[in-house]
């Protein structure tokens, strides 16, 4: 395998070039810069608030510097809060070409959607130069998500991730699983697989912590279609959910921009600290998607039951679909189909095989499912968190002392 | 094969592996099981008759309370069994005042 090489020393398994909105006004200025330059590495994201916020200036920065991204453009109105200067610079810094345009100054939206396009031919001019340079399994970080789970997904699609889960930290790499509120029921079991008691108290309280949040919002990490398909409570949902952490040790809880500290199974707090302030804490499967981004993930295994279609901007997602049925019905849009393990035409360690296959190939550069149809969702909004306390990470804690 | 999957020797509801037809006879084992109303894949059938209030194991975990009486062989879901941490919702959720 082949890696772009950044200056950080991480490698990436794309070299986008990221064209950002900095707040909604300038949201369609960028759309179009994206939709003319017609590329499909040349991919949207953006902040839609005007308001500051240390959470989404800390996402966006590890998200333009993340090792698939190769260069950005980026596109603000001018008079909103974002620290359009701070970003830019993090990525000039980073070695990563960059561009600002801003529309109060460049003439207005015609003007700017011209220069966009001028500017994104010159990133990506420049992005195109990036050292490729050999890449081991070893030095990937992979995400997982469920969405659009049903009763299938637990015994079929997410057991099946956690078999792949358990090869690819066996062979070194770092593997990230995610949503706390999708993992209330869990918790003592979860706290069991910590590498110290003192990490098991941290997921312990982080689990509190989202059913706090969730009591507070009114409702559990749980939609209708969950109901459809078969699931009836969140703490249901919940154990099928936690089956795609497979079964190494949980190395460490690492909360939305943190990059873990080594190889290793880690689990993503998604949970806001302190007083519930912005609403609900994920508002749809690709907030969580981002935030895994944000900690690095190079590609994102995403199974679902009912019958999700999302992709994402920065990182391939790869689609394992849970029920048989669902499979056939939305065949075009799945890369795995593990409801064969309900028809008995297949093993959870056949599939979990598979998916390890086509994730090693969409790491070579082969476009997942989802990324050939062009999907590149990204929504990012306001959160606040502190950060992580020593005993989350015990390796780092380890090599500080 | 079986159209009844136990993803646990504790469990007390079993998950349908494919649709069943209400009156179907369905072999769990040694056990035999009429399904007393038609269940579509994914959703659970109760492996015996259990009274209210009878915390409810998938996977060997509990995932709920009985919130009625339920025959074995009934389907088991949101109308006889609810959450211990927080209740689940419908679509008609944001209709409410």
């Amino acid at each position: 395998m082949m890696g772009y090489l950044r200056s950080d020393g991480r490698k990436g398994i794309r070299n986008a070039v990221l064209v950002a909105y900095l707040v909604e006004c300038a949201h369609h200025v960028a759309r179009r810069i994206v939709d003319r330059a017609d590329d499909p590495d040349v991919q949207l994201i953006g902040f839609p608030g005007c308001y500051p916020n240390a959470y989404a200036a800390r996402m966006m920065r590890a998200i333009a510097t993340h090792p698939n991204v190769g260069g950005m453009v980026v596109v603000s109105l001018g008079c909103e809060s974002f620290d359009r200067d701070a970003l830019c610079e993090a990525v000039a810094a980073s070695g990563r070409p960059v561009e600002l345009l801003v529309i109060q100054e460049e003439g207005g939206t015609a003007a700017t959607i011209d220069k966009g396009l001028a500017a994104v031919d010159c990133v990506r001019s420049a992005a195109g130069g990036v050292e490729r340079v050999a890449m081991g399994v070893g030095e990937l970080v992979i995400g997982t998500i469920c969405g659009g789970s049903d009763g299938t997904s637990g015994i079929t699609a997410n057991p099946a991730v956690g078999r792949a889960f358990d090869r690819f930290v066996a062979e070194g790499a770092t593997c990230i699983f995610e949503e706390t509120g999708e993992l209330i029921g869990c918790e003592t079991i979860m706290a069991e697989r910590a590498v110290t008691p003192e990490l098991g108290e941290e997921i312990l309280a982080c689990v509190a912590k989202a059913e706090r949040y969730y009591t507070a919002m009114g409702y559990g990490s749980f939609a209708p279609g969950n109901a459809d398909g078969g699931l009836t409570t969140q703490e249901e949902k919940s154990l099928g959910a936690y089956s795609k952490s497979g079964s190494s040790p949980i190395s460490g809880l690492i909360k939305p921009g943190d990059v873990p500290p080594g190889g290793g199974l880690y689990l993503l707090d998604v949970v806001p600290d302190g007083e519930p302030r912005f609403g609900f804490p994920n508002i749809s499967d690709n907030a969580e998607i981002v935030e895994m981004i944000a900690c690095g993930a190079h590609l994102i295994l995403f199974t679902t039951g009912r019958g999700s279609v999302v992709g994402s901007a920065v990182s391939p997602v790869i689609k394992i679909c849970a029920n048989p049925q669902t499979a056939r019905r939305l065949a075009a849009d799945m890369d795995v189909d593990a409801g064969r393990i309900l028809e008995g035409e297949a093993t959870l360690d056949e599939v979990g095989e598979e998916i390890f296959d086509v994730a090693l190939a969409v790491v070579g550069g082969e476009r997942s499912v989802s990324e050939a149809l062009g999907h590149q969702e990204f929504i990012l909004t306001y959160k606040s968190f502190e950060p992580v306390g020593p005993a989350c990470l015990p390796a780092r804690a380890g090599v500080a002392a | 094969m079986t159209k009844l999957l136990l993803l646990h020797p504790d469990d007390n509801v079993l998950v349908c592996a494919a649709d069943i037809a209400r009156g179907e006879e369905l072999f769990m084992g040694d056990e035999i099981l009429v399904a007393r109303e038609s269940v579509a894949m994914g959703h659970k059938v109760a492996r015996r008759a259990m009274p209210r209030g009878t915390k409810v194991l998938r996977y060997g975990a509990p995932i709920g309370s009985l919130t009625e009486d339920v025959e074995a062989g009934a389907w088991v879901h949101g109308h006889n069994l609810a959450s211990d941490y927080i209740a689940t919702h419908d679509r008609t959720a944001g209709e409410a005042a």
